[in-house]
């Protein structure tokens, strides 16, 4: 079996099959990263993943997974500007989180570099959205490249890693998540040596300033401005930047990140094809360069993933340098949204020139299938946690949802959950909900990793503006959602042990007196609580606890001795009342036409949440196997 | 469309779908094909539909276009309905594990589960082959992946891969133990 970890700190050259988020890591060991932060996120983990697989006392670097992005852009920073080269990285969204800080970082002298890495996800495939971040780029005067392969991510990492390093600044690499997973033949350059690392600090607040208050903002915002200006003055020779010349006076194609895969992909069996500019540096463009692409084209058309900004600022410089080119508008609101696959690129170029590829063959329509999402793991505590809430509730009561796997909930059957906005929401979208409101009582839910990641303000609110609201933290022992990472609840860090956080005195710290708790499978129990819990006045709290099953289970299944269990159903008892199939719903059962109810070996872990909810105590544990 | 053999391999989270993917990607690489893959999955839990694009030779984007999927492996009958609704390419192959993990709206009474000659009509429409997979004596579910590698290998589905290739690139992914129980099913 081959060892990640030690290829990516082997000393020489290779070539490897890897995915992007594995690429970016070798980078980072070659550039002489020190300090990385993250907070977990579809698409980014595989980048915490594959620093994992280094061995600690090898790892070149520290890495921590922070509170939440906010802090993980502040670590890095505080590190960067005592001299370690850093980076951070984060899914989209994580950006949000990390905005009151991160858009002081041009503002500032970095003395070592940093580099935040961002998981963008056009096609919201994970996300709560698929919000474009380049306007981050624009709206804090921050840099950023765009790879548009795994191969690209790993050597405009290390050129962003240069730029952020010498000219003492912040850079963005901005990826996608289909570039985050995209897997290639990878080649890798050697490890530079570099000696052992000199760690001197070097911060200095007179090389700043480092305090921008009022008028001390105005020579930190022009020396941002001014390096943005330099960095597109050397851009031609840095390199971001390509010219795919395919001999084509008429048409040409502007185009950055994954939509120029797409793109390449759609022209091969294209007779004239447009020649192609392709963008790696964004934000700043290379307005020389574009120019000229415009200038010598009669027709140009933007091909851009989500938000027309590349589009806009092409049409201004051809405006401002009175350019004789037509830029190709966009033709319906579709080309804003969705991720620019190689289908989505054929359709966007049909549309601007129709006579350009070929007709697609007609394909014999099918009727497409129901879609089929995803849902909540055999076991899973939150599932009996929304089965035993929902008895306690009337119809016209409210729920609030919060980001985690318990988001879920909002599916049939349970429909517990009806509102979702960001991470840690939930307390304080269900106080607004609870004012003027004496009929319709309000419960919200939150994950463990969420309470700490940005749920405490929102509880300290509640308790402090006295709303009446009932929280129910779903505690499972980890952040499941994006792939069981630690959380401070947890009582590990990434780097091995660490304090045990205890949601009970952190509540009890913030002032919440009304808490109870309880095991999730104990649903009766749970239902009773609510019940009594929702009619008292005041903030209230209720831990439901259950270990993450998946988690649970997988790793009882690399022990030695594990046998796994199983339930089945006793059909001469099965009164066929489905409660088991339709509310409880655990995706072990399934049904025939004839409504018997069996259980589906492979799915069912045996953890029997399942039998309690049977009316006629129809399941029964089954013979175990391994 | 690009010159190039494209297969997309689908379903459930938890079916072990991702080592299917891996195994392939190496393999094609051991075969010597230019390759360019790409799991889409991203949520932890079961359950979901889950895919994964590999395509063999020369191509830039590593997904595979719409209808353009000349093999489709599935590993749950409706995904592989499914799949040959969207991905499959007229005239390509089809070849699918014949597990069922039925869908919400089935186990709520809501829908009908997809039959295996529903699977045909589509394989019909698409003039594709299907190949359908399934072994009754198989204790381990999570082995279901490499039953269907073997049909896919006796029936010769994708151009220059042989046995050998795929044995040499299991040998880089699993450790000693899983390895030898996951080449008992290739043989
Ligand atoms: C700002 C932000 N950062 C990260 C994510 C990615 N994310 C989605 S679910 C989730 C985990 C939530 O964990 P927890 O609250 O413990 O709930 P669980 O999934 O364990 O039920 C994360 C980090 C996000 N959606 N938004």
């Amino acid at each position: 079996m081959n060892d990640l970890g030690e290829m990516l700190m082997r000393p020489q050259a290779y070539s490897e099959l890897a995915m992007g988020n594995v690429a970016l890591v070798r980078a980072m060991v070659e550039s002489g990263v020190r300090v990385v932060t993250s907070y977990p996120g579809s698409p980014t983990p595989e980048i915490a993943e594959a620093i994992r697989s280094i061995d600690a006392e090898k790892r070149p670097f520290y890495f921590e997974f922070s509170l939440n992005e906010k802090v993980a852009t502040e670590v890095a920073f505080g590190a960067a500007i005592n001299g370690r080269l850093s980076v951070v990285f984060f899914k989209s969204v994580g950006l949000n989180v990390a905005a009151d800080s991160f858009v002081q970082l041009p503002l500032m002298d970095i003395t070592g570099g940093m580099v935040v890495v961002l998981g963008d996800d056009p096609g919201a495939n994970s996300s709560q959205n698929e919000q474009d971040n380049r306007h981050y780029a624009q709206l804090s005067y921050c840099p950023l490249f765009e790879p548009a392969s795994a191969q690209e991510a790993y050597d405009m990492f290390k050129k962003a890693a240069a730029v952020a390093r010498e000219r003492r600044m912040c850079v963005i690499l901005r990826l996608t998540t289909h570039v985050c997973h995209a897997k290639e033949l990878l080649s890798f350059a050697a490890l530079p040596d570099r000696g052992k690392p000199d760690d001197t600090p070097l911060f200095n607040p007179d090389s700043g300033n480092y305090i921008p208050i009022a008028a001390s903002v105005f020579p930190m915002k022009k020396r941002a401005l001014e390096r943005l200006a330099a960095l597109e003055a050397d851009l031609p020779a840095l390199g971001f930047d390509r010219f795919v010349d395919h001999g084509n006076k008429e048409r040409g194609v502007i185009v950055a990140g994954l939509p120029f895969a797409s793109l390449m992909d759609t022209l091969s069996g294209c007779e004239k094809k447009p020649d192609v500019l392709k963008l790696g540096s964004v934000y700043p463009f290379d307005r020389n360069l574009v120019a000229s692409f415009l200038a010598s084209h009669r027709e140009v058309k933007v091909l851009e993933e989500l938000d027309p900004i590349l589009e806009g600022q092409c049409k201004a410089l051809a405006f401002e340098r009175h350019i004789n080119v037509t830029i190709l508008s966009r033709y319906s609101l579709d080309e804003a949204m969705g991720e620019c696959t190689p289908s989505k690129a054929a359709a966007v170029l049909r549309s601007a020139w129709p006579d350009m590829l070929k007709a697609e063959p007609v394909r014999a329509h099918l009727e497409p299938l129901a879609p089929r999402p995803a849902q909540m793991c055999p076991g899973c505590g939150h599932r009996s946690a929304f089965y035993a809430i929902k008895k306690a509730l009337g119809p016209e009561d409210i729920t609030v949802a919060d980001i985690g796997c318990h988001t879920l909930g909002h599916l049939p059957p349970y429909r517990m959950g009806r509102v979702l906005l960001s991470m840690g929401h939930s307390s304080s979208t269900a106080a607004g909900l609870s004012l003027f409101n004496e009929t319709r009582r309000v419960l919200c839910f939150i994950g463990d990793s969420t309470f700490f990641h940005a749920g405490l303000p929102g509880i300290a609110n509640a308790v402090y503006n006295r709303h009446r609201v009932l929280l129910v933290v779903m505690e499972n022992g980890t952040t499941a959602m994006t792939g069981h990472q630690d959380h401070p609840g947890t009582g590990r860090n990434f780097n091995g042990p660490s304090e045990k956080l205890s949601v009970n005195a952190a509540l009890t710290g913030l002032g919440v007196t009304n808490i109870r708790e309880v095991d999730t499978y104990k649903q009766s129990e749970l239902s009773a609580m609510v019940r009594e819990a929702l009619d008292e006045p005041g903030f209230k709290v209720i831990i439901a606890r259950h270990p993450c099953m998946l988690k649970f289970s997988r790793e009882a299944s690399r022990k030695p001795a594990y046998v796994r269990a199983r339930v089945k159903i006793d059909q001469s008892v099965c009164t066929k009342a489905h409660e088991c199939v339709e509310r409880f719903a655990c995706p072990s059962f399934q049904r025939t036409t004839d409504g018997t109810v069996t259980v589906n070996p492979d799915l069912c872990i045996g953890d029997g949440s399942c039998r309690q909810t049977c009316p006629s105590q129809a399941i029964v544990p089954s013979k175990p196997s391994n | 469309m690009s010159e190039c053999f494209n297969i997309f391999m689908v379903g459930v989270g938890g079916q072990g779908i991702g080592l299917l993917a891996q195994v392939l990607a190496k393999a094609a690489l051991n075969a010597g094909w230019a390759i360019h893959a790409c799991d889409t999955h991203g949520l932890a839990q079961r359950g979901g539909m889950v895919s994964s694009h590999l395509r063999l030779g020369q191509a830039y984007s590593p997904l595979v276009p719409d209808g353009q999927a000349d093999l489709v492996l599935a590993l749950e009958r409706t995904e592989a309905a499914r799949a040959a609704v969207t991905m499959l390419k007229d005239g390509g192959s089809l070849a699918w594990y014949d597990a069922a993990w039925q869908a919400l709206d089935v186990r709520m009474g809501q829908a009908k589960p997809v039959e295996a000659s529903e699977l045909k009509t589509s394989l019909n429409a698409r003039k594709a082959i299907g190949y359908k997979v399934y072994r009754a004596d198989l204790a381990d579910p999570r082995m279901q992946n490499m039953v269907l590698l073997s049909a896919v290998l006796n029936a010769d589905l994708i151009p220059r891969l042989s046995l050998d290739h795929v044995k040499t690139a299991l040998s880089e992914l699993l450790p000693a133990k899983a390895l030898e129980a996951n080449l008992a099913l290739l043989q």
